[in-house]
């Protein structure tokens, strides 16, 4: 069993997603006791994953027992691994909150809801560029019927342009995809990086242009400037379990960038090495600077939360594009702690926006909350968090990066605009919460008080702040331990390469190798 | 160990107020002032060690990769604030049980304060940079929640903001000035840093970080310019007030200066920052306070102004300014707070804090007004009192210095400019409130002495202050001397506390300024003429205007533009943004043409792309007649699987045609319920952009293509056609491909055509539409359901359904497959409900086909499971020759079984979408069927 251990996180989610759709007709409560069993599961299965990654293994899992770079293989390193994990609790966490109704207003909730699991899941693992594109479908399909799930013309008009915009973004993956097999030849990750070393100063442009289409594609995922705009519509009108999980979603193209970006144009790319930089620069600089815009812009919290999501992800961006294991650390604790506080955010601005009557999370006056303390000690929480102030792990994330960036020459630019982006926030937040929460008119409070469990489970995400801070040390270590292995691509080559998992019955024999062994 | 537990204590015991508040309000006020009676005590039991000169220190480790630790220091300094936070701290606790009313929450008001309390020990004593910085906005937090107490009222709310944002953004910037100084010197380690002085000054980098961390300390002070927060803080409850505006939290920034100052000190950069700022702060926090007519307002500048004055005797280049700094903050917190105090007691017991109407209280309050008497005295700088000792010493000083060389006279003479004011405000503070003529009917409340536990933290407070200025070194001597030595880091200069020290110039200036303050007094009236004469800016109503105004609605402009909700606009400009970004990689390549000669052109190859170019336009020219754009794509879309077949792609050619037909006959389903026209809504312009986009966009991709495609190729191709029959046990490597070797992605996309379909399920489910037939402009044909179609259809499913199993079973060696398969049935059947109707097909088929989709990537999936017993990876084929009757030897995969559950998947999901797009016309037109 444990040989296949590495499969279950694209396997789980995929037979939940069938066996639901199987069972259609079937009972709400009967759903949801198989969707929430399987996303319990999901949490086991993709801790012993970290637990294997941490000690230094890349599992290989070679699909179909091909062997890479001809078959597709699934790839579990420390990242990968680190990713599933938030994957598979924030997924839970999500769908606690989402079985509390979310899951009434329209078909499928749960059967959808493990796809999506599913295309982020196998985003975070394959070891192929083109499954890596099935996986982005699966993951875009999945997103866009949970987005119009329980529609309402916001929330239509809103899914219409994410997913018009997310197609064209696959043809533009598609075509960088079409240019590096052109030019390459192949289609697997690892066999990619070998290939691109060994590529001459005459073709380099091509395999360039090929890496800079592909990283618009990933940004139009991650929302990157200029194809982040659908993101604050899109986001603050999807339910709010959905737009809790959706908070991992924007990591799928971060992580595409850092894994792709990462293995082929890294230090080691010869000719090609560090390509991508100067557009990143740019294009991360300029998320930063208009999302902090559209924050004090926002009229209600959800939109301001989604600003704060582009906001993080301009944020990592920065730290790709300079490129240093020091930093790229702290911008994986920065992308652990922005996850679950945004993901937190998104719930809380539910309950909240529940017991304000018509006005929901309009940022204008209405009848006090039926909950004014608890729900303000976690706004409270959250915002403090998110900002960026201590004692929280958004205080611990900045000071990572900062620190991580204290010689770059472009530090005043990037340390200007961080600590801008935090100001921002904080007067966008203090603005936004003093209004919610103080500035009531004379109507009395709706009896109505939060569901417990949501209100459970948007505690919880929100505490992971908390924790994140007081056992920042292993934390970081280990977020240390991932930059370093991704700084090392060599090692994920061997990996894949190398060895993979010949388990073979009647495997064909291996024909010779075509690039002549390892380098 | 002692020592942690002193600044944990508070944090320990914030939940004791909230517990205690229902034991009423005296349990819940006891329950408070343990956690900082306990602290003092433990406090006091270091104390002579630490008076001695010991530096006590207490460490451990959090978080060693941050370089932030759990680390304490209590010396000399941290001990004389420690001192002032713990004592006025229970004094103001005691203070507040008889200030707060009955409605106010006061378990939530004390747990606040014991959290501030905390996070102000932990500012003083930390003996890591990071952590004081941690603390430091630890403070800025809960003030704000302190000074929003009363939330309900807007002044509060808005005053509570500023603040934040003010000292907020100092923060970051002493932030970001604290990591650059932690990399200059390898460590946050405060015993290292302090120790690095030499080091730090000469850095390149000194100035930046001087800049950040002054930007954090004068924040915080509410030093000029960033002063105007303090006096809309004003708006918290008074103990807040002396608590935090007077004793306390302001006190932060200057506390940072003492503590940095063998760090930091000692530049001309330094000298001029902090004295220049601290001059104008003094200046114009005394001038400001004599005309603010709100008791608060006049104490919040005068705090400002005493704040500006230790500003600039830090900032002063001789040693015994930095004693005189210590010595004044300690006096200020003393009469400053006790001071707040009263002007509680006044506002509580009369209702208003507004000089203009209170007058003559003494009669009323004769306790409190002779403490605020002594305490107004000290402020002023009345010998015998704390104040004078340590304004002597600051004129002093003042004189002795020599920042500004030449013009270094400059300083004493605008000192006693502003003591004038001091003095004159004291003076104010006192005749206008507690003397004159009585007139308790202008009062919203008549006056009455308050309880004596409201007045008794003002006696305590008022007598130090003459115990202090009377025989201050018996009472402070040796903390003053600890403290010092600790800012100073090295032995005392000499001075001597005493009240006389002979007829000198600092006596005269103080005895100058007493008579010209006198006289200022006299002529208020008329001073306040010209004061108001001045343009009024009131700095909250600026500040709010500046954020609502300026920033909120430039923002919304930006954002506005940005986001418009044009699809349009967001698609050009993703596409546009690729175009630019990729052919800035492209830039630099040498040769378009990579050698590999270019087959020549025969005329089929052309005729179709000509067919294909041409109808492609015709789609985008004629889009606006959206069953016309359609046909023209679908014209592409077939030219698409002509140029697949012409270039040996059968199987490619095979599922274009049928993916091309089952999309193109949905897609005529939904053109049927929309109007057939789409409005004209592109302006020429945004034509114009359009296609040039679009151009940019084809000649971007044409170029790609055609140098990839002038290019040598090495594939890893040659493996799957070496491998199809030995490994994937199939002729038709196409398929092998689909159903083996990439097997896992064609698991991937049926899964994806499995979400579409529920998705479009979720998406129309109980979604009625207009009938588009009640259009009278709208001809459609007469004859509902042709004949011909009718006829013809009836052999075609049988036939076609025959055609599919065919094309399925030969899949593996031959053009097939699955999937093709599934999408022949699914135009079969698609048929049907064409030539036959809604209903007669409905009544035929009346299953959900939910369990079919799901069935189909159950199957797929099994059957990649399956190779798990025997040992092998999800998905591994196994294959072998067996003997069927009838049909003879045949090879059987096991990937056939994963293709039938492709197939089904197919259908399943075809016949899902199609089911509902039936299901969305109106009833109207179901009836009309059945006539």
């Amino acid at each position: 069993m444990m040989q296949h251990w590495p499969v279950l996180p694209v396997l789980l989610p995929l037979f939940t997603g069938a066996l639901l759709i199987f069972m259609a007709r079937a009972e709400l409560n009967t759903q949801r006791w198989v969707s929430v069993i399987s996303a319990l599961l999901g949490v086991p299965v993709s801790v012993v994953l970290l637990w294997q990654a941490q000690a230094d293994t890349i599992s290989v899992y070679n699909m179909g027992n091909w062997p890479a770079p001809f078959g597709i293989v699934l790839v579990i390193d420390r990242l990968s691994a680190l990713l599933l994990t938030m994957t598979a609790v924030l997924g839970l966490l999500a769908l606690l909150f989402g079985m509390r109704g979310d899951d009434r207003f329209g078909r499928n909730y749960h059967a959808l809801f493990h796809f999506l699991l599913l295309g982020v899941q196998g985003a975070f693992m394959t070891g192929d560029l083109f499954n890596l594109f099935v996986f982005f479908e699966v993951l875009l399909i999945a997103s866009y019927a949970l987005l119009m799930h329980g529609a309402g013309p916001e929330r239509t008009r809103a899914s219409f342009h994410y997913v018009i915009l997310n197609v064209a973004g696959s043809a533009i993956f598609l075509i960088g995809i079409g240019t590096l097999y052109g030019m390459l030849g192949t289609l697997n990750l690892a066999d990619l990086a070998l290939r691109v070393s060994e590529v001459g100063p005459e073709d380099a442009p091509i395999i360039r242009a090929a890496g800079l289409i592909m990283l618009m594609a990933f940004g139009l995922k991650a929302a990157m400037l200029p194809m982040y705009f659908w993101l604050p519509a899109a986001y603050s009108a999807a339910s709010p379990s959905v737009a809790a999980l959706f908070a991992i979603m924007t990591k799928v193209g971060l992580y595409a960038i850092l894994r792709v970006h990462g293995l082929l144009f890294g230090d080691h790319a010869g000719a090609l090495a560090g390509s991508m930089q100067i557009w990143l620069w740019i294009l991360s600089i300029g998320t930063l600077t208009l999302a902090i815009i559209g924050l004090v812009a926002a009229r209600t919290l959800k939109r301001a939360v989604s600003y704060l999501v582009v906001i993080s992800v301009g944020t990592v961006l920065t730290t790709l594009a300079i490129n240093d294991p020091n930093v790229l650390s702290g911008a994986l604790y920065y992308l652990i702690h922005s996850t679950f506080v945004v993901a937190g955010l998104y719930l809380l601005a539910e309950l909240i926006g529940a017991q304000r009557g018509t006005t929901r999370d309009y940022l204008t006056p209405a009848q006090p909350l039926a909950q004014p303390n608890t729900l303000g000690i976690m706004y409270f929480i959250g915002a403090t968090a998110i900002i960026g102030l201590p004692p929280l792990s958004g205080f611990m994330s900045k000071v990572l990066i900062f620190r991580g960036t204290v010689t770059h020459p472009l530090a005043p630019l990037l340390w200007t605009l961080l600590l801008l982006a935090g100001l921002i926030a904080l007067i966008t937040l203090v603005r936004a919460g003093s209004t919610l929460f103080w500035r009531t008119n004379r109507q009395p409070p709706t009896p109505r008080k939060a569901d417990p469990v949501k209100f459970g489970v948007t505690l919880v995400t929100l505490l992971f702040s908390p924790a994140l801070a007081i056992w920042a040390e292993p934390v970081i270590q280990f977020t240390e331990s991932v930059a370093l292995q991704l700084n090392a691509p060599w090692q994920y080559i061997d990996a894949v390469l190398g060895s993979g998992l010949n388990l073979a019955v009647d495997a064909p024999a291996l024909p010779p190798p075509l690039l002549g062994g390892q380098p | 160990m002692l020592l942690a537990l002193i600044i944990l204590l508070p944090f320990i015991g914030v939940l004791l107020p909230v517990w205690f508040h229902r034991h009423g309000r005296t349990a819940c006020a006891w329950a408070t002032a343990l956690p900082p009676a306990l602290g003092l005590v433990l406090l006091f039991s270091q104390a002579p060690a630490v008076l001695a000169g010991e530096v006590r220190r207490f460490s451990l480790n959090w978080i060693p990769e941050l370089g932030l630790n759990l680390a304490f220091r209590l010396d000399g300094l941290s001990f004389l604030f420690c001192l002032l936070i713990l004592a006025i701290g229970l004094l103001v606790i005691l203070y507040g049980r008889y200030y707060l009313s009955s409605d106010d929450p006061m378990g939530k008001f004390f747990a606040l304060l014991l959290l501030f309390m905390g996070a102000m020990l932990g500012v003083v004593t930390a003996n890591n940079l990071l952590l004081l910085v941690l603390f430091w906005e630890a403070t800025s937090l809960s003030s704000f929640l302190l000074i929003s107490y009363w939330n309900g009222r807007s002044d509060a709310r808005r005053g509570a903001r500023m603040a934040l944002t003010v000292t907020g953004a100092g923060g970051l910037a002493m932030l970001a000035g604290v990591l650059l100084l932690g990399h200059v010197v390898g460590s946050f380690d405060l015993d290292v840093v302090l120790a690095s002085g030499e080091l730090i000054r000469e850095h390149a980098w000194y100035p930046v970080i001087l800049v950040l961390i002054l930007l954090g300390i004068f924040t915080k002070s509410a030093q000029f310019p960033f002063h105007f927060w303090l006096p809309h803080a004003m708006s918290a409850p008074t103990p807040v007030s002396s608590y935090l505006h007077s004793a306390t939290m302001v006190k932060a920034g200057v506390f940072l200066l003492a503590r940095l100052y063998p760090a930091l000190s000692g530049t001309e950069l330094w000298f001029i920052l902090v004295s220049m700022v601290g001059l104008i702060t003094m200046t114009l926090g005394a001038v400001t306070a004599l005309f603010k007519h709100d008791l608060k307002g006049l104490l919040a500048y005068s705090t400002i102004s005493h704040l500006g004055l230790v500003t600039l005797l830090f900032g002063l280049d001789t040693r015994l300014a930095v004693v005189a700094a210590l010595f004044h903050i300690m006096n200020h917190a003393t009469f400053k707070a006790s001071l707040f105090m009263a002007v509680g007691i006044v506002d509580h017991e009369t209702g208003t804090r507004d000089m203009r109407l209170l007058s003559g209280l003494r009669k009323y309050m004769p306790m409190t007004a002779m403490l605020g008497l002594i305490a107004a005295g000290a402020m002023a700088g009345v010998p015998l009192l704390n104040g004078f000792l340590s304004t002597e010493m600051f004129l002093g000083e003042a004189v002795a210095q020599r920042v500004l060389g030449g013009w270094s006279w400059v300083i004493p003479v605008v000192a006693v400019f502003a003591k004038v004011f001091s003095v004159a405000y004291s003076i104010r503070f006192i005749h206008s409130v507690f003397y004159g003529p009585s007139q308790p009917e202008a009062l919203p409340k008549p006056p009455h002495e308050a309880p004596f536990f409201m007045r008794a933290p003002i006696l305590i407070l008022v007598g130090l202050c003459l115990l202090v200025g009377i025989v201050p070194n018996l009472i402070i001597g040796p903390l003053l001397a600890a403290a010092a030595t600790t800012t100073l880091a090295s032995p005392l200069p000499y001075y001597s506390l005493a009240i006389w020290h002979g007829w000198n110039l600092p006596l005269l200036m103080s005895m100058v300024a007493m008579v010209l303050g006198t006289v200022a007094y006299l002529n208020f009236a008329r001073l306040l003429r010209l004061w108001e004469r001045l343009p009024a800016v009131n700095a909250m109503d600026a500040f709010e205007n500046f954020v609502h105004d300026v920033v909120i609605v430039r923002a919304r402009q930006v954002t506005g533009r940005l986001e418009n909700g044009s699809l349009q606009h967001y698609l050009s400009l993703l596409i546009l943004g690729t175009v630019v970004v990729a052919a800035s990689g492209l830039w630099g390549l040498e040769r378009l043409n990579g050698g590999v000669p270019l087959s020549a052109l025969d005329p089929p190859s052309v005729a179709i792309a000509l067919i294909m170019m041409v109808t492609a336009i015709y789609s985008a020219i004629w889009h606006h007649e959206r069953i016309a754009a359609l046909m023209f794509l679908s014209v592409v879309g077939l030219g698409m699987a002509l140029i697949f077949a012409r270039f040996s792609a059968p199987d490619l050619a095979l599922t274009q045609l049928s993916v091309e037909i089952v999309t193109i006959v949905l897609l005529m389903l939904i053109l049927f319920l929309l109007p057939p026209r789409s409005p004209n809504d592109s302006t020429y312009a945004h034509v114009v952009r359009d296609g040039l986009v679009a151009t940019s966009a084809g000649i971007g991709v044409g170029v790609l293509a055609y140098t990839v495609l002038t290019r040598p190729q090495q594939t890893i191709s040659d493996y799957f056609i070496q491998n199809s029959v030995t490994g994937g046990g199939g002729t038709n490597v196409v398929n092998v491909i689909l159903v083996d070797f990439r097997g896992f992605d064609t698991f991937g996309e049926i899964t994806v055509m499995a979400i579409a379909a529920i998705g479009i399920f979720g998406l129309l489910d109980g979604m009625r539409l207009f009938d588009p037939k009640k259009d009278p402009n709208v001809q459609w044909a007469s004859d509902k359901y042709p004949l011909l179609l009718l006829i013809l259809n009836m052999p075609v499913l049988p036939l076609a359904l025959m055609v599919a199993v065919y094309i399925f079973l030969r899949g593996h060696n031959m053009p097939g497959g699955g999937f093709i398969a599934g999408l022949i049935v699914a135009i079969a059947l698609i048929l049907q409900y064409l030539a036959n109707g809604l209903r007669w097909s409905n009544n035929r088929m009346q299953w959900d086909y939910h369990p079919l989709v799901g069935a189909g990537v159950l199957l797929a999936g099994l059957t990649g499971l399956g190779s798990w017993s025997f040992g092998a990876p999800f998905l591994t084929s196994a294959h072998d020759h067996f003997h069927i009757p009838l049909l003879g030897e045949i090879e059987l995969a096991t990937a056939m079984l994963f293709d039938i559950g492709v197939f089904l998947a197919v259908v399943g999901a075809t016949l899902l979408i199609l089911a509902n797009l039936g299901k969305l016309k109106s009833l109207d037109t179901a009836s009309e069927e059945n006539r």
